[in-house]
């Protein structure tokens, strides 16, 4: 039975929810003839991950709401309205665009013209290749070298990326996971190179393991090892570079692979339990390894659920770092977000629309407080962005931050009825499943046993039937179709690989082989023992060892993984 | 004698692990009553042809997202004739560029749905391509 058809009175009782007086002679004077002279439009109102939405929010929605205790005030716990006392007002979130293709040399262009264009920070998108741990030479990596981002194999390739760009003083974030490690090292040796500190250089390496096998596949070795060498990373930048970001722990790629918000929600916030649990295990304090946790959210089409999980991803988050592990630094409790649009969203049809998109889920970010902001280009549907693309994304932010005025105040939506409620409702939701979790035994035992990837499965597949019933409009898609021309789109062209394997034929010749074979078996060695991987890494990257080497010198010992397909 | 089921095998080729798309037509075509034998992810095109014949399936769906196509379909084509399985259908479901499509027809792809496809034009075109009459009976 809808709303519709039962009677408000029926469901509030089922709900629990007790409606003023006043309230009740409204349903009963104005809605009900309303109602029966006109019904509405559905029989049933959901957001796009199906959660079900009322008609209307009076207070009678938030009779266990305490404003002191569940809405707080910013820059204090419980941060539904955000981590800093003055938010956007303060300063602005970083504009970071996520940019990646060809070779390094190709790329470097590409970031060099978007910090000419005012963007704030850089994002690093590697290829399929360098994602899986292969160098471009590598048999599989034939038709991928710098398809879906740059080609990296080895620290020749890194200085080309960062050439002319000052890392002391621009932050850049980089998405890889099961070769972070590796990546990192190469990042952190141009640094060095370049004179900058260590201690002071900022940035982000997406490093989240869990959510490669929950949803994004890029995983190299079994879970054990590839937690180890998570936190490794974790253990190295709490010592030497504090400022470091050394995880990502991503929400982006389970939305994508097709789950609901709230399964976003609490796949990620129980991963980042995971990693915290994994780092106390390792015998770090929290307080000083977990400050430097960061989160990545994706933003999707449903406006107001999508601010609803932003708030209440930041309450869960103290909640647990309080209450489940004790952290006592305000560092710790305060979730920090990236936030991505949904690429999954961008139709491939009347690829225009897309700028529409995105401008609204940049807006429900800005307005769930995010701390920086990719916004898709929209052409991805098709192709990797131009550059024509990739500007009006840029400057999608730019309008938002300069002309809308959102980011005049904090937290503009704080105290709305609707907007408090479905907070509520989404963090409850997020709750269950992390209890879920728990029981399994963590998500380690939660992947192995496919519980995720079969939550996720199964939504994907109830959204694309209700696409297909047209119970979901998708415009351009299942509704309003037009006849239209194709769009021009980047091509990359097979050179790129043919240039990448000249130039790793002529590393290999050039440098020290003998040296490398020795830090390459220094690495071996050490991966079959426990101790700290990072600097073994970093002494191997430094002499140009490649990233296949580095990382078939770990497979040797830890194997591969490979999933349970699950349909 | 009972009518043999339509055998579908669903690939990901390539590196991408990006498998939404596979899992949702393997579920769509297993509901629409055909059987589903999935490879999981990071299949060479080599694997991809012995499945495809150890199977003894009627139509090979590749799923594709990373831009391999151009290397992946030709040679998955060229293994299946020389196994001699040309006469089975292999489509694609992905981002493939327009400018790519008429190579890719002409190299011997059956059909290739882009983005926004509803999954019942999946299950027609093989419908009508391989069976219900099609379909061998066992």
């Amino acid at each position: 039975m809808s709303d519709t058809t039962k009677t408000a009175a029926t469901v509030d009782a089922a709900q629990k929810r007790h409606p003023s007086q006043r309230e009740q002679e409204w349903e009963e004077k104005t809605l009900q003839p309303t109602l029966a002279k006109s019904p509405e439009r559905l029989a049933e109102f959901t957001t796009i991950s199906g959660h079900p939405i009322r008609r209307l929010y009076t207070r009678a929605d938030l009779a266990d709401w305490d404003a002191d205790r569940d809405l707080g005030l910013p820059g204090e716990p419980p941060y539904t309205r955000g981590i800093h006392a003055t938010m956007h007002r303060g300063r602005l979130w970083t504009m970071r665009q996520f940019a990646g293709f060809g070779s390094a040399a190709d790329t470097n262009k590409r970031f060099r013209y978007l910090l000419t264009q005012g963007q704030t920070g850089l994002s690093t998108a590697f290829d399929l290749p360098t994602l899986m741990g292969y160098d471009s030479d590598h048999p599989l990596s034939e038709g991928e070298v710098g398809k879906c981002g740059v080609a990296i194999s080895s620290l020749a390739d890194m200085e080309a990326l960062f050439d002319q760009i000052p890392l002391s003083q621009v932050t850049t974030s980089m998405t890889i996971n099961s070769p972070a490690a590796v990546i990192w090292a190469m990042y952190l040796a141009v640094a060095e190179k370049q004179g900058a500190d260590w201690k002071k250089i900022s940035g982000t390496i997406q490093n989240d393991i869990l959510k490669e096998y929950i949803a994004q596949k890029e995983y190299i070795y079994p879970p054990e090892p590839s937690m180890r060498l998570v936190i490794d990373t974790f253990e190295f930048g709490m010592k030497h570079t504090p400022k470091f970001n050394t995880i990502s722990v991503s929400g982006y790629h389970i939305r994508e692979a097709g789950s609901t918000a709230i399964q976003e929600l609490a796949f990620t916030l129980r991963d980042g339990i995971e990693y915290v649990d994994w780092g106390l295990r390792r015998g770090l304090p929290v307080d000083e390894f977990a400050p430097q946790l960061s989160f990545f959210f994706n933003s999707h089409s449903d406006f107001f659920e999508e601010i609803a999980k932003f708030r209440a991803a930041r309450r869960i988050w103290v909640k647990t770092m309080k209450e489940r592990f004790g952290a006592r630094s305000p560092r710790t409790w305060a979730l920090r977000f990236h936030t991505q649009t949904a690429g999954c969203s961008l139709t491939a049809q009347q690829p225009y629309n897309n700028v529409v998109r995105t401008a609204l889920q940049a807006l429900a970010a800005v307005l769930g407080g995010t701390q920086s902001l990719h916004t898709n280009s929209l052409d991805e549907a098709w192709a990797l962005p131009t550059e024509f693309a990739a500007t009006l994304a840029l400057r999608t932010q730019q309008i938002l931050a300069h002309e809308s005025g959102v980011a005049n105040t904090v937290d503009p939506l704080g105290g709305s009825y609707f907007v408090e409620s479905l907070t509520n409702e989404v963090e409850a939701g997020a709750w269950e499943y992390i209890h879920r979790i728990d029981a399994l035994g963590g998500m380690v035992h939660a992947i192995e046993n496919s519980y995720p990837q079969r939550e996720i499965a199964e939504a994907s597949y109830h959204y694309q039937m209700a696409v297909d019933r047209k119970e979901k409009i998708v415009v351009g898609v299942n509704e309003f179709t037009a006849e239209e021309q194709p769009l021009e789109v980047l091509q990359i062209d097979e050179s790129v690989a043919q240039q990448q394997a000249a130039a790793l034929k002529r590393l290999r010749a050039e440098r020290s082989s003998e040296e490398v074979r020795r830090r390459l078996d220094a690495l071996h060695k050490a991966a079959e023992g426990k101790a700290n991987l990072m600097p073994f890494i970093y002494d191997a990257v430094k002499v140009y060892a490649t990233l296949g080497e580095i990382c078939d010198a770990m497979r040797t010992v830890f194997g591969t993984y490979e999933e349970t397909a699950i349909t | 004698m009972t009518e043999r089921k339509i055998r579908v095998l669903i690939a990901k080729p390539g590196l991408d692990g990006h498998d939404r798309g596979a899992k949702v037509i393997a579920r769509a075509l297993r509901d629409a009553g055909m059987e589903v034998i999935y490879t999981g992810l990071r299949q060479t095109p080599e694997m991809i042809a012995a499945a495809a014949a150890q199977e003894d399936v009627d139509v090979i769906g590749l799923s594709i997202l990373s831009g391999a196509h151009n290397t992946l379909c030709p040679r998955l084509l060229e293994l299946l004739r020389e196994k001699q399985m040309e006469d089975v259908p292999v489509i694609i479901g992905g981002i493939i560029p327009e400018a790519d499509i008429p190579s890719l027809k002409q190299a011997g792809i059956a059909a290739i749905f882009l983005p926004g496809t509803a999954t019942q034009e999946i299950v027609d075109f093989i419908h009508k391509r391989v069976g219900p009459a099609a379909g061998k009976s066992a």
